[in-house]
């Protein structure tokens, strides 16, 4: 057709000035900046040079996080399976013959699965009906529970194990249960710690569901139930299967709890590395562990990332229409479930608080008032309020290096290149920083001691420089950080950037004012979650940190290993400190929380 | 390197010559979005780019605005070539169909955000942004809050914004689409009427041949990523460069002139193609009568008793306060037939009806 007699070719018509054929002439009104393109250079000189710039920047916000990664988290994580796989320069996998042809060993894999599956589970049953009533009702109050849910999330590991284990003592409120040193006595502990990643996760999903979907599955003459089966589940799907499969790999990495709760019989991968590497010495077991480990975490990072992609393409969300309502009685059922897991949430952390209160002595405050001391004789090196401030200087550091660290891999990520090989790229490098999550943190610990003496041959040694616990700590915090900041780069429309470059904005400034602006609020949100975290991580750190420099839930540990009503009572005391430090920090944090669907 | 040749383009205004642009897409197949595209549009002029969805108008309009990379071709502006300069450096305006306001910025704030960029003084900024509040309408808006905004207010504001800057070229993608006929209506003639105050050159992208003709001076028409046609729209419309065009604009039935030469000339036909032939007139002169098709579009029949066509009525109906009945004509195929009759009558499927050429 195109070359047919009746195309138009504009390549041969006259250019008819047009304005003057319908309006009479110019206007008045015509005037006319000088056309920024003859101001600058031009061509293909300028466009090298430009594209090599860009090229430049994404290099670096690419690379200083891989460098990052590669020197504070794979090179430490391969020395210490380099120890265990490769002892005398050669590979021998004949350790993992051996350490699978021990029983124990299949006992604590199946126990880990065991644990993470059946905690999974709970958190998941109790926590749909959660987020329906805390996301999709308005009632008074609810920003208060939406707050308190998250804070058993936030809680050190260490302390969720101190107040579960005084609460299923023989001689605490639940010790009729009989679940001390119990496999369900661990689920209670890691369900209540994950409720609040269900609930958040599909919550935040749930909220802004076109509820015209369901709508018309009632005008079609579904009841609620099976409009809820077969519209609004299959659409919640994707943020389930998302929450269930991090909630898994949360659990499946648990330490704290576990070595607190677990006793003698009980543990996960993530504890038996610590036991091989510091009770038995055996690294090579340890190393074994990691890798199965690795494997188990991959695939439930595979299987939440593959939810993600799904809940980020699939999901219409309302635009204006707000499907929020009123509490009714037909939701009855959901709003007895979730007051009845607030109260249960309550239970340990109240129970924490008011046994904090007992001392040999009858109720006071002497279990505070001995966080001026060192404990029972040979306890600890420093007073728990040393303990608290070099927790808050670590956390604070650690925070500071994550969150740089994290923006850069989040604003690297948020990008859509139009190349096939940039955007495999991209989703090689979003899969390459959830690793922290799934390797074990004793591992990541441990191989920081046997490595960074002379990192990179460089002759500083960082262990005595007092930074190897905030920079492990911040290891561990990158990828919440990620998680945090990366759907909401990537829910801006790419238009919004193209208009202000249209508008004149060069790369440097669209960054500032589109992206900066509108990430401004979860940044605060990344940085409080950053802090919360680093100043509860315990894996890592108890390998690091040295007796004087132990940050608190090191010193909780410490204390609750020793025997004696003082220390253990001191250690409560603690635990309250720290989790009233680590909620107070969120819940400052959560103020800033963006109204978009995030990952937490 | 060689400066770029200035080719025989125009010495001002936009110049696009044979642009190809392929569309990458997520499986890593490629389509052709442009295929071989030459038009241009001089100083002061505002042309539309109008094709269905999936014709390319858009890839075009993001080719020119430097936001897609052209595989072949040259897009010049007063006889320079653009290659290699990026989006921020070409001065060209961009509106989007949802606006694409800042949701952190006030109505103000938004318009001023080119100047800004521009690093115009905050005193001039200020006269500049309450003058184009005035241009589009929303004197007094500049603190309220974009959330606020209805959805014509926004696109206003984004008019605004667009202009403020006085860019070179304004390259609007579907800007009205998004609203409801009688405001896209309204706007369409406020957007020309701003555009022309402003003295703005721009390229308007449509899928709605009402809206290209209410507010080009001339227009493209562009179907699976070539170029059909370019011309002011009353060229347009009374000589559709081939059948193609001609549906596009709401031709529904196509004849041989040969037979049908009684309607030549009554409103609502046009004969499709005769290369330059400007008037029916030269039709006839030329002496193509035998190979010539006309089109035949609503309202270019009416009922008539004694009328020389046969047909069936296939459906009847009320609209825009006139009678608008399909008939399924002998030999010609379905026409929508308008009876303006004071006392318009609906007829049922099946009635056998007579009909003329409709009275110009």
């Amino acid at each position: 057709m195109r070359n047919g007699p009746t195309t138009a070719d504009s390549g041969n018509q006259p250019v008819v000035p047009p304005s003057s054929a319908r309006e009479g002439g110019p206007d008045p009104v015509h005037r006319r900046r000088p056309s920024l393109v003859r101001r600058g250079a031009t061509g293909p000189a300028r466009e090298t040079g430009a594209r090599a710039t860009r090229w430049l920047a994404w290099g670096l916000a690419a690379g200083v996080p891989l460098l990052f990664l590669g020197v504070f988290f794979a090179w430490p994580v391969a020395r210490m399976l380099g120890l265990g796989l490769w002892p005398d320069g050669a590979l021998d996998l004949g350790g993992f013959v051996e350490v699978f042809s021990r029983p124990r060993t299949w006992r604590i894999v199946g126990l880990t699965l065991a644990q993470a599956g059946l905690a999974t589970v709970v958190a998941v049953v109790l926590g749909v009906p959660g987020a329906y009533v805390l996301y999709r009702t308005r009632f008074r109050g609810q920003g208060l529970a939406r707050a308190f849910v998250t804070v058993p999330f936030v809680l050190p590991t260490v302390v969720v194990g101190v107040a579960f284990r005084s609460l299923l003592a023989p001689a605490g409120p639940l010790g009729f249960l009989g679940w001390e040193e119990s496999l369900w006595g661990i689920v209670a502990a890691l369900a209540f710690f994950n409720y609040a990643v269900v609930v958040r996760t599909v919550g935040g999903t749930w909220a802004q569901l076109d509820p015209r979907a369901e709508q018309s599955a009632r005008a079609l003459g579904a009841s609620p139930a099976r409009a809820f089966r077969h519209v609004t589940l299959p659409a919640l799907a994707p943020a389930i299967t998302s929450a269930a499969s991090l909630v898994f790999l949360f659990c499946a990495t648990s330490f704290g709890t576990v070595l607190v709760l677990g006793g003698m019989r009980y543990g996960t991968i993530e504890t038996e590395i610590w036991v091989q590497t510091t009770q038995f010495l055996d690294l090579r077991a340890a190393a074994v562990l990691s890798v199965t480990q690795l494997v188990v975490v991959a695939g439930a990072l595979w299987v939440a990332g593959r939810a993600r992609a799904r809940r980020e393409r699939a999901v219409v969300f309302a635009a204006e229409a707000r499907a929020v309502r009123a509490v009714t009685r037909a939701d009855a059922v959901p709003v007895v479930i979730t007051a009845l897991t607030l109260a249960a949430l309550a239970l340990p952390i109240g129970h924490l608080v008011v046994r904090s209160l007992r001392t040999p002595s009858g109720w006071g405050i002497g279990n505070y008032v001995a966080l001026g001391t060192t404990g029972g004789p040979n306890t600890l090196s420093v007073t728990v309020w040393e303990a608290a401030a070099n927790s808050l200087r670590t956390a604070a550091l650690a925070a500071g290096i994550a969150v740089v660290v994290g923006l850069l891999v989040a604003l690297v990520l948020s990008r859509r290149p139009a190349a096939r090989a940039g955007r495999r790229a991209i989703s090689l490098m979003d899969a390459v920083f959830m690793l922290p999550l799934g390797v074990s943190a004793v591992t990541v610990g441990f191989g920081f001691l046997i490595t960074l003496d002379r990192p990179l041959g460089l002759p500083v040694d960082l262990r005595t420089a007092g930074l190897l616990v905030p920079i492990a700590q911040a290891v561990v915090a990158v990828p919440l950080v990620v998680r945090v900041m990366l759907p909401v780069l990537r829910a801006i429309d790419p238009r919004q950037r193209q208009a202000a470059a249209a508008l004149g904005a060069s790369p440097l400034r669209v960054l500032g004012a589109v992206d900066g602006r509108i990430a401004a609020r979860p940044l605060g949100l990344a940085v409080g979650f950053a802090f919360a975290v680093s100043l509860g991580e315990f894996g890592a750190t108890s390998f690091l940190a040295r007796p004087d420099t132990a940050t608190l839930p090191v010193v909780v540990f410490r204390l609750i290993g020793r025997p004696g009503e003082q220390n253990l009572g001191m250690a409560l005391a603690a635990s309250v400190l720290l989790a009233a430090l680590t909620a107070g920090v969120m819940l400052a944090a959560e103020r800033l929380r963006p109204g978009t669907a995030g990952d937490l | 390197m060689t400066p770029p040749t200035p080719v025989d383009a125009p010495r001002a205004g936009l110049g696009v010559r044979g642009l190809v642009v392929h569309y990458r897409d997520d499986d890593g197949t490629v389509a052709l979005a442009v295929d071989g595209v030459s038009l241009e549009v001089a100083p002061g002029e505002v042309l539309a780019l109008l094709g269905p969805s999936g014709s390319g108008k858009s890839t075009l309009l993001r080719a020119i605005a430097g936001l897609e990379r052209p595989s072949a071709g040259t897009i010049t502006w007063d006889g320079r070539d653009l290659a290699g300069v990026p989006v921020h450096r070409r001065g060209f305006g961009l509106m989007f169909q949802d606006g694409q306001l800042f949701a952190h910025r006030s109505v103000a704030r938004n318009v001023s955000f080119g100047l800004e960029m521009a690093h115009v003084p905050r005193a001039e900024q200020r006269a500049r942004v309450a003058e184009l509040l005035a241009v589009v309408g929303l004197e007094g808006f500049g603190d309220r809050d974009v959330a606020s905004l209805s959805g014509g207010e926004r696109q206003r504001v984004a008019l605004a914004r667009a202009l403020a800057p006085e860019p070179a070229l304004l390259l609007l993608d579907e800007p009205l689409s998004a609203l409801d006929r009688a405001l896209r209506e309204r706007l369409a003639a406020e957007v020309r009427t701003a555009l022309k105050a402003t003295g703005t050159t721009a390229v308007f992208v449509t899928h709605d041949h009402d809206e290209a003709f209410a507010v080009a001076d001339r227009i493209a028409v562009l179907d699976q990523a070539r170029l059909l046609q370019v011309d002011g729209p009353v060229e347009l419309w009374r000589r559709p460069a081939s059948r193609r065009v001609a549906e596009f604009l709401g031709f529904e039935a196509f004849v041989p002139v040969a037979q049908f030469e009684w309607l030549m000339g009554a409103p609502g036909t046009a004969v499709v193609g005769r290369g330059g032939a400007a008037r029916d007139s030269e039709v006839r002169a030329g002496g193509g009568l035998r190979e010539a098709v006309l089109a035949i579009g609503p309202g270019a029949l009416e009922i008539a008793d004694d009328g020389p066509l046969g047909g069936r009525v296939v459906a009847s109906g009320f609209r825009r306060g006139v009678t608008e009945t399909t008939v399924d004509v002998d030999g010609v195929g379905e026409v929508t037939v308008v009876d303006h009759a004071a006392d318009p009558v609906l007829r049922e499927p099946g009635t056998p009806v007579h009909l003329a050429a409709a009275a110009p």
